[in-house]
């Protein structure tokens, strides 16, 4: 819409024009099922190989050990799940940090009913796991390692590489949730060493309802649906066509332009800090203030709450989102703050701002201007604020 | 720009009514905490059973912030037998509804306004014939 200034770039970005024109004859003309050997099937299947190819060239895999999902949730899901079923002889047990995203957190849970043993460790105050707490946490029954790479909230960008040498050396599988980083930040999957790796297309400029993971080629794992032989018997059912093709334009375009898309953004972000921590007074910045994501401000703002500084940006168009409590359906602070110590005062009153490429140096002025307004307004209203 | 509340709400949120404290008030009630998201604060004055004056402070989402507006509009200039009637439905029918997980907010206050009563009896020396209410008991009413 025009005129609306997107600073919520984690929860979903604009599809660039070039992803959605390759999304459009797959709409409008080439129709048949991939699985069909005559022409119109073989021109999708095509199409989708093309996709498989781009996506596996941003993260430096090869195209068959790439996964096309609907969502990066259904391939954090998937990978617990089936990591867990598929390695259930040799072990039970899975390692997982406290800040993952629900996806990871909510099926290591499902697999504690089943029987499995799940290991949480916790994280530091700027959001980083100890690569020594993974060593500690890991057991003789220990399967699977789930870290995420960038957290989605605080944005700090977790030590994947460093935490790779210690669960491989014991030859455990570890995977990593790139939600957030794959199209934002140069991601190479054979650098890191991680088995798996979930990715989401609405997250690079690419359609929502297509996610991907990334299987390194003889990680075992267990399809989550089956009946079919799509994506090499790993994910069973007609292939979400449109959505995968567009995601493939998506990752190409990223793969060109993800150094300049993070040159753009992280002066946004840097200035954006910088503004706010000027401007306003009792604020935190939240995460790690080098080892974080280019396009993430998470700020606490103290005596006020974050739904209230919401709807007071939204009636000046501006959107983003809140760790706060009464922002959730389940009227729960964000796990994540309170994971990396945060009082659940301030985690109610806390404002994710996510940058990405349409935004513009206007559009970081403007919010700077309106922010501190927002927060004295608020403030004056608060029973806490004493001035 | 769409929002999840009614009209009414988003005027009270937008432009609320009696903001501030009342220094000499006769009856103060603050309910709920931060860890929850929210704290109200009210505070009256009253001149012969009448509620002449009634200011609030808040501590919430924009649900909390209408509802304490819509509130102290609701009691001032009436008697303090007739504040005793004011529920939270009251409030959530006066703001043109709540979604259901903001009823929540209606209620806080409802329960800021009883315990500013009672803090007014108290301060009064007459035994309230306020009991404060629980949150599910105001929801179950």
């Amino acid at each position: 819409m025009e005129g609306i200034i997107n600073f919520d770039h984690a929860a979903a970005t604009r599809p660039l024009h070039d992803v959605a024109e390759s999304m459009k004859p797959y709409m409008l003309d080439v129709f048949g099922n991939p699985s069909s050997m005559h022409s119109e099937g073989q021109r999708v299947k095509e199409a989708i190989d093309e996709a498989r190819e781009q996506v596996a060239s941003l993260i430096n895999a090869s195209p068959e050990e790439i996964v096309f999902t609907a969502s990066g949730s259904e391939s954090n899901n998937f990978t617990l799940k089936g990591v867990a079923f598929a390695n259930r002889k040799k072990g039970d047990h899975i390692v997982v940090s406290a800040i993952e995203h629900f996806s990871v957190l909510q099926a290591a849970k499902s697999l504690e009913k089943l029987g499995y043993q799940v290991s949480q460790i916790p994280v530091d105050k700027d959001g980083l796991v100890d690569p020594d707490d993974v060593k500690k946490a890991i057991t003789d029954k220990t399967i699977l390692v789930s870290i995420m790479y960038a957290n989605h909230e605080v944005g700090t960008i977790e030590p994947i590489e460093e935490i790779a040498k210690i669960v491989k050396k014991r030859g455990i599988l570890f995977h990593s949730d790139g939600v957030q980083t794959v199209g934002t930040i140069p991601v190479d999957v054979k650098k890191l060493n991680v088995d798996f790796l979930s990715f989401a297309a609405q997250t690079f400029y690419g359609p929502k309802g297509v996610a991907g993971l990334y299987i390194k080629k003889g990680a075992r794992i267990d399809p989550l649906i089956v009946g079919g032989i799509q994506e090499g018997g790993r994910r069973a059912g007609t292939e979400n066509v449109m959505g995968i093709v567009g995601m493939g334009t998506a990752a190409e375009l990223a793969s060109k332009e993800v150094a300049k898309r993070i040159a753009h953004v992280q002066v946004l972000r840097d200035l954006l800090i910088q503004s706010i921590e000027e401007k306003i007074d009792h604020v935190c910045l939240h995460g790690h203030r080098e080892l974080r994501l280019p396009n993430n401000v998470n700020f606490g703002f103290e005596y006020i709450e974050g739904e209230s500084i919401l709807l007071l940006l939204g009636m000046e168009n501006i959107l983003a989102s809140s760790g706060s409590a009464c922002t959730s359906k389940a009227l729960k602070a964000s796990h994540v703050l309170s994971a990396i110590g945060v009082s659940p005062e301030i985690a109610n009153g806390s404002i994710l701002f996510t940058l990405g490429i349409d935004n513009t140096e206007a559009d970081v002025n403007l919010l700077s201007e309106k922010l501190p307004r927002i927060v004295d307004r608020l403030r004056a209203m608060s029973p806490l604020y004493q001035k | 720009m769409d929002s999840p509340y009614s009209e009414t709400v988003m005027d009270h949120f937008m432009n609320p009514r009696n903001v501030g404290e009342i220094k000499d008030a006769d009856g103060v009630g603050t309910i709920g905490n931060p860890a929850c998201g929210d704290i109200m604060q009210m505070f009256i004055k009253v001149e012969n059973d009448v509620i002449v004056d009634a200011k609030f402070k808040t501590f919430g989402c924009g649900a909390a912030i209408a509802s304490s507006s819509m509130a102290t509009e609701l009691i001032k200039g009436k008697s303090i037998n007739e504040v005793l009637k004011v529920t939270n439905k009251a409030v959530t029918k006066a703001l043109g509804g709540l979604p259901k997980v903001k009823r929540h907010c209606s209620v806080l206050a409802e329960q800021a306004l009883q315990s500013a009563l009672n803090d007014y009896y108290k301060k009064e020396g007459i035994p309230s014939p306020v009991k404060m209410k629980s949150e599910e008991e105001i929801l179950a009413e």
